[in-house]
C-alpha cells in the first residue's frame, strides 16, 4: 500500500494503482476523456493533467502511477490551467453546435466544457471536417468532425470485443476513427461503443433523434434474452420504451450490455404486436374481449379433460418466460390433472431428468470465470450464445488462462485457443470420452463404473490428450457445456463425463444456460415429474389440447416440424404471446401478454442469482402480463390456491425461504449410458442464431438487420461439396426425414467432415425439423 | 497475394521478432510491397494482415500513418518534395512551383504517362541541404535550383 495526498486528503492506495483511480477511491473527480477504468490507458487526451509536487510539469493523471508520500493537486492554479489550456485545444476542432447533436444533454465534452471551457472561442480558422461513415445499422458515425479521438471505441473493440474492427487511421490534423475499406462493424458487442464514446461521435442509430435524455424516465429491469440476466436501465417516454443503456452490475454485466440486449426493445412495438386476445371461429381470426377469450379457453381445457383425460393437455413455455409466469402455467396444469409441463424446447436428451441432483447451472459465479485458469468449452457457441461471458473469458485467457475447445464448428471465439477438436456431433461424447480417459490415465484413477460403457474401446487422439493435460495442469479448472452441448441428442452423456473430468481435475463444471429463465424454470417446476411428458415427449406424441407460453412453435422448438405437426392435430392450441405469429395456421385462441418491459417478473441467471423486476411501461392495448392472465384462467377452472395479488406473491410463493444454492447441482446419479449407434451419412450441425433466439429480437428491425442475421445457408467442408459435385454458392435441396429447404451453400473449410450446417430458429430451415440427425444435400 | 519475392523478404525481416511478435515486420513488410508495385493497395494490406496474423485495421493505420507508403498509383519516379520548415525558409515553395510546371501536376498527382508522381513530404532530417526531394523515398537530391531539377527530370526521362 501507497499513501500519498490529494487535495490535502489522504489516500492509501495500491500499488501499481493510477493517480485517477487514486482520485476516484478518494472520491475526488478529475476531468477525463479517454481513461475508462475497463481499458488500457492511453492517455492521449490529456484532459485529467495535474500538478504533482515536485513535478515541473502537469502530469496526465490516468498515467501516473502512484508514488509513496506523492502530493497532487487536481484543481490548483497549475492543474486548472492546464486543464482550461486542454479544453480550448479540444474545442478548436470540436462543431460547437450542442443543440443539434444527438449527444446533447449526456455528452462528457458539453459537461466539462461548461466548467473549463471559455465562453467564446479564440479560434477563428476553418475547423476539420471528418466525413460520416456507414459501419452497420447499430452504431451511428454520421458526425465524425465530433469525434475527440480519445479512442476508446478502438480500444473497446482490441480489449474487450476482440477484435480491432475500428482503428485511427492517418495522422495528427487528419487522424479518423474508421473502418477497415469502410466495413461494418460486427461484434456482438458493438453498442458499448457508443456508451464509451465521449462526444457525439457514435451514438446510437435506432435512437438517433428519437429523444433527448431529459426527456426519459429511467426503469430498472432485466433483460430476457441470454441466461446473463443483464440488469438494464430501461428509459421511457410516454409510455414507450425509446432506449435501453447498462445498469452497471459488476458481479454481473459489468459496464456492459451485448447488442442483443442493448437493441431488442426495437421489437416491443413491432407491428405485430398482439394488441387484442383473438379467437378463431369457423376458421376465421375474430378479436374478442377478454371474459369470452378466458372462458373459452377454461371451457376448452375443461372439455378436453373430461373427454381424453387431462394427460392430454401440455404446457410448454420457453425459458424466456418469467418465473411468475412458469410457476402459475404449472401449477394450472397440475391443478387440472395433467404433469406435462416443459420449458427446455430445444433440448433433444432427456435421460438425465430424475437423474439429477438439482438445477443445472453454471456450476460458480460469473465472477469467478475471470477466475478460472483452464477452460474447456464443450459444444458452445459461445461468443452468440452469451456473449458478454465470452468477454469474461476472453479476459481470463489475456491474462494467461488456456481455452480448449470441444464442438462441431469453429468459429472464432476472437481468443486464444490452446486446443481444439473440431468434430462432428455423433463424435462428439467419444471425444470426451478421450479426455476423461487421458485423466484417468494420467492421474492413475480408477473412472467411474457410470461412465465404464462410454471409454470401451476408445483409443485417445494427441489433441485430447493435449487438452487433458491443459485441464490437469490448472489450478481452477473449469468444463463449461454449451447451448449445442444441452441440445445435443446425447446431452446426458456429455454431462456425465463433464462431471467426471471436473472431479479428475479438481475443476468444476457447469452450464452456460441458454434461455434468461433455464435455472429459473427449474426452480418454478415448469419441468415434469416421473409420470409427466417432457417437451419432447409431448410434441413426438400429440397431445389433445396444448397451452403455448411466448412459444412459436416452428422456431422456439428442437423439431420445429414435428411441434408444428403436434398443434395442427390438436383439438385446441392457446397460444399465449405478445405477438401475432404463425400460431395463427394452428391456434384457436391467442391472447396477448406482455413482454418484459409491460410485467413484472423474475429471472432466476445461469450462476442463480434472484433478479425480481418491475414493468417500465403500460402493456400495450389489451395484454396483459401473463401471470395474470394465468391467475384468472387459474380462477375460471377452480384451480385452488390461484389468489395472488401481485406477481410478488407469486414469486415469494416459489422463493420464499428457499435457499436458492441448494437446489443448484449439476451432479448426475445413478444415470446409465449406452453409446450410441454409428450414424451413417451425413449430420446436420445447427445452432439458433444470435438474434433468432426468442420472439423479441426476432422483430427488432435494427438487428434483423445486422450480419449475424443474414438468412440462413447451408454449409460443407469444401472436400464435401466437391464429392457432391455442387460449387459453392449454389442453390442446393437440404433434406432430412422431416422436411427440406432451398438453401445456397457455402463452403467452409472449417467445419468438420460429415457434416452439413444449416441454422435454426428460422422460417426458412423451420421444416427441416430436428436440430440434429441425419441431412442430405442434392442440387436443386 | 503477396510475391514470392515479398514473401521470402518478409520471413527473413520475421527473424529479427519473437515468434510471437509477427507484426514487428508490419513496417518492413509494407516497404517490400511498395518497393515492387510503386503503391500498396488495400488488398495488399490485407494480405500482409494475414500473413502476419494481425488485424487488417492495424495494417491500416501504419500505413495511413506514415507519408512515405503510397496508398495509389504514385508514378515510376515519385518525387517528395520537403516542405518542413528549413526547406520552406530555403524556398520550397519554389522547388514545388518549378516541379509543378515541368510536369503538369499538383501535389499528389501523377503524369499521365505515368512516369513521375509529385508529394509533399516531412523534414527528411538533412535540413542543411535544403531544399530538397527524394525520389522514391531512396534517393535525396539537395540544394535545388530550376537548373539542377531541370537535369534531375532529363536524367530520369531516359531511364
Ligand atoms: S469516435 Fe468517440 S470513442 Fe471513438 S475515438 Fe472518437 S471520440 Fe473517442
Ligand atoms: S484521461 Fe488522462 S490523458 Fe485522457
Ligand atoms: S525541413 Fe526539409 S529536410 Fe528538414
Amino acid at each position: 500500500m501507497i499513501n500519498i495526498e490529494i487535495d490535502g486528503k489522504k489516500v492509501e492506495v495500491e500499488n501499481g494503482r493510477s493517480v485517477i483511480e487514486a482520485a476516484h477511491q478518494a472520491g475526488i473527480y478529475i476531468p477525463h476523456f479517454c481513461y475508462h477504468k475497463k481499458l488500457s490507458i492511453a492517455a492521449n487526451c490529456r484532459m485529467c493533467l495535474v500538478q504533482v509536487e515536485k513535478a515541473p510539469k502537469p502530469l496526465p493523471a490516468c498515467a501516473t502511477p502512484v508514488a509513496e508520500g506523492m502530493k497532487v493537486f487536481t484543481a490548483s492554479e497549475q492543474a486548472v490551467k492546464a486543464q482550461k489550456g486542454v479544453m480550448e485545444f479540444l474545442l478548436i476542432n470540436h462543431p460547437l453546435d450542442c443543440p443539434i447533436c444527438d449527444q446533447g444533454g449526456e455528452c462528457e465534452l458539453q459537461d466539462l466544457a461548461v466548467g473549463y471551457g471559455g465562453s467564446a472561442s479564440r479560434y477563428q480558422e476553418e475547423k476539420r471536417v471528418v466525413l460520416h461513415k456507414d459501419i452497420g445499422p447499430l452504431v451511428s458515425a454520421e458526425e465524425m468532425s465530433r469525434c475527440i479521438n480519445c479512442t476508446r471505441c478502438v480500444r473497446f473493440g482490441i480489449e474487450i470485443g476482440g477484435e480491432m474492427e475500428l482503428g485511427q487511421a492517418f495522422r495528427g490534423e487528419h487522424a479518423e476513427i474508421m473502418s477497415f475499406v469502410s466495413g461494418t462493424v460486427n461484434s456482438e458487442l458493438s453498442g458499448n461503443m457508443i456508451d464509451l464514446c465521449p462526444v457525439g461521435a457514435l451514438t446510437s442509430k435506432p435512437f438517433r433523434y428519437k429523444a433527448r435524455t431529459w426527456e426519459l424516465s429511467r426503469r430498472k429491469s432485466i433483460s430476457p434474452h441470454d441466461s446473463l440476466g443483464s440488469n438494464l436501465a430501461v428509459q421511457v417516454m410516454d409510455n414507450r420504451v425509446m432506449r435501453v443503456l447498462p445498469l452497471e452490475n459488476e458481479a454481473v454485466n459489468e459496464c456492459w450490455l451485448s447488442d442483443k440486449d442493448r437493441f431488442s426493445y426495437e421489437g416491443l412495438n413491432s407491428a405485430q404486436r398482439l394488441t387484442r386476445p383473438m379467437l378463431k371461429q369457423g376458421g376465421r381470426w375474430q378479436e374478442v374481449e377478454w371474459q369470452v377469450a378466458l372462458e373459452y379457453v377454461a371451457n376448452g381445457l375443461r372439455q378436453v379433460g373430461k373427454e381424453a383425460g387431462a394427460e392430454n393437455i401440455g404446457a410448454l413455455a420457453t425459458g424466456n418466460s418469467t418465473l411468475e409466469e412458469m410457476y402459475l402455467l404449472q401449477k394450472l396444469v397440475r391443478g387440472l390433472g395433467s404433469d406435462n409441463v416443459d420449458f427446455r424446447l430445444r433440448q433433444a436428451d432427456f435421460s438425465a431428468d430424475g437423474k439429477q441432483l438439482g438445477a443445472p447451472w453454471l456450476g460458480m459465479s460469473v465472477a469467478e470465470l475471470n477466475q478460472a485458469d483452464r477452460f474447456l468449452l464443450v459444444g458452445s457457441f459461445l461468443r452468440k450464445d452469451q456473449p458478454l461471458l465470452a468477454a469474461r473469458i476472453r479476459h481470463a485467457v489475456k491474462r494467461g488462462a488456456q481455452a480448449s475447445v470441444l464442438h462441431s464448428a469453429d468459429d472464432d471465439l476472437l481468443m486464444k485457443v490452446a486446443n481444439k477438436l473440431i468434430v462432428a456431433p455423433s463424435e462428439m461424447v467419444s471425444m470426451l470420452a478421450q479426455i476423461l480417459q487421458t485423466l484417468a490415465a494420467e492421474k492413475k484413477a480408477a473412472v467411474d463404473a457410470s461412465v465404464q460403457p462410454l471409454l470401451q474401446g476408445v483409443a485417445t487422439s494427441a489433441t485430447a490428450q493435449a487438452i487433458a493435460r491443459s485441464l490437469m495442469s490448472g489450478e481452477r479448472s473449469v468444463i463449461l457445456l454449451g447451448n449445442f452441448a444441452q441440445q445435443h441428442p446425447q446431452a446426458a452423456q456429455l454431462q456425465l463425463l463433464a462431471q467426471h473430468i471436473a472431479a479428475l481435475c479438481n475443476g468444476r463444471f457447469g452450464f452456460l444456460g441458454e434461455a434468461a429463465n433455464s435455472v429459473g424454470g427449474y426452480l418454478a417446476q415448469a419441468v415434469p415429474s416421473a409420470k409427466g411428458m417432457n417437451a419432447a415427449a409431448m410434441l413426438a406424441s400429440p397431445r389433445k389440447a396444448y397451452l403455448l407460453l411466448n412459444v412459436e412453435a416452428e422456431l422456439d422448438t428442437q423439431n420445429g416440424a414435428q411441434a408444428v405437426a403436434a398443434m395442427q392435430a390438436a383439438d385446441m392450441v392457446v397460444a399465449l404471446s405478445a405477438y401475432k405469429h404463425q400460431a395463427s395456421e394452428y391456434a384457436d385462441v391467442m391472447l396477448p401478454i406482455s413482454p418484459f418491459t409491460e410485467t413484472s417478473g423474475t429471472f432466476v441467471n445461469t450462476e442463480g442469482r434472484v433478479q425480481s423486476f418491475k414493468g417500465a411501461v403500460k402493456p400495450l392495448g389489451e395484454a396483459r402480463p401473463a401471470w395474470k392472465v394465468l391467475r384468472v384462467l387459474g380462477n375460471l377452472l377452480n384451480v385452488a390456491g390461484f389468489d395472488y395479488d401481485s406477481s410478488e406473491a407469486v414469486r415469494d410463493e416459489v422463493l420464499k425461504g428457499m435457499e436458492v444454492s441448494s437446489k443448484l447441482n449439476n451432479q448426475l446419479q445413478g444415470l446409465t449410458v449406452q453409446p450410441a449407434a454409428a450414424m451413417h451419412g451425413l449430420q446436420r450441425v445447427s445452432e439458433v442464431p444470435i438474434y433468432a433466439t426468442d420472439a423479441v429480437v426476432r422483430r427488432s428491425a435494427p438487428l434483423q438487420a445486422t450480419h449475424d442475421a443474414l438468412p440462413p445457408h447451408a454449409a460443407m467442408h469444401g472436400e464435401e461439396l466437391k464429392k457432391l459435385g455442387v460449387t459453392p454458392g449454389a442453390q442446393v435441396k437440404v433434406k432430412t426425414a422431416q422436411g427440406s429447404a432451398q438453401l445456397a451453400i457455402a463452403a467452409d473449410d472449417k467445419l468438420p467432415m460429415g457434416v452439413v450446417r444449416v441454422a435454426a430458429g428460422h422460417a426458412s430451415t423451420a421444416w427441416l425439423g430436428a436440430m440434429f440427425g441425419t441431412i442430405s444435400v442434392e442440387r436443386a | 497475394m503477396l510475391s514470392d519475392q515479398i514473401q521470402t523478404q518478409i520471413n527473413r525481416e520475421l527473424g529479427k521478432y519473437p515468434a510471437d511478435q509477427k507484426q514487428s515486420a508490419v513496417m518492413a513488410a509494407l516497404r517490400f510491397v511498395q518497393d515492387e508495385k510503386g503503391w500498396i493497395a488495400n488488398e495488399d494490406m490485407a494480405d500482409i494482415a494475414v500473413y502476419l496474423g494481425m488485424p487488417q485495421m492495424a495494417v491500416f493505420e501504419v500505413a495511413t500513418f506514415y507519408h512515405m507508403y503510397n496508398l495509389k498509383p504514385m508514378g515510376r519516379h515519385t518525387l517528395t518534395v520537403c516542405t518542413n520548415i528549413s526547406c520552406m525558409l530555403c524556398g520550397s515553395g519554389e522547388t514545388v512551383e518549378h516541379l509543378s510546371k515541368r510536369l503538369g501536376i499538383g501535389l499528389g498527382e501523377v503524369t499521365a504517362d505515368g512516369k513521375f508522381g509529385l508529394r509533399e513530404g516531412e523534414c527528411m532530417g538533412a535540413c542543411v541541404d535544403a531544399p530538397m526531394f527524394t525520389i522514391n523515398n531512396k534517393k535525396l537530391c539537395g540544394r535545388l535550383t530550376s537548373e539542377k531539377i531541370d537535369q534531375i527530370l532529363a536524367e530520369l526521362d531516359k531511364q
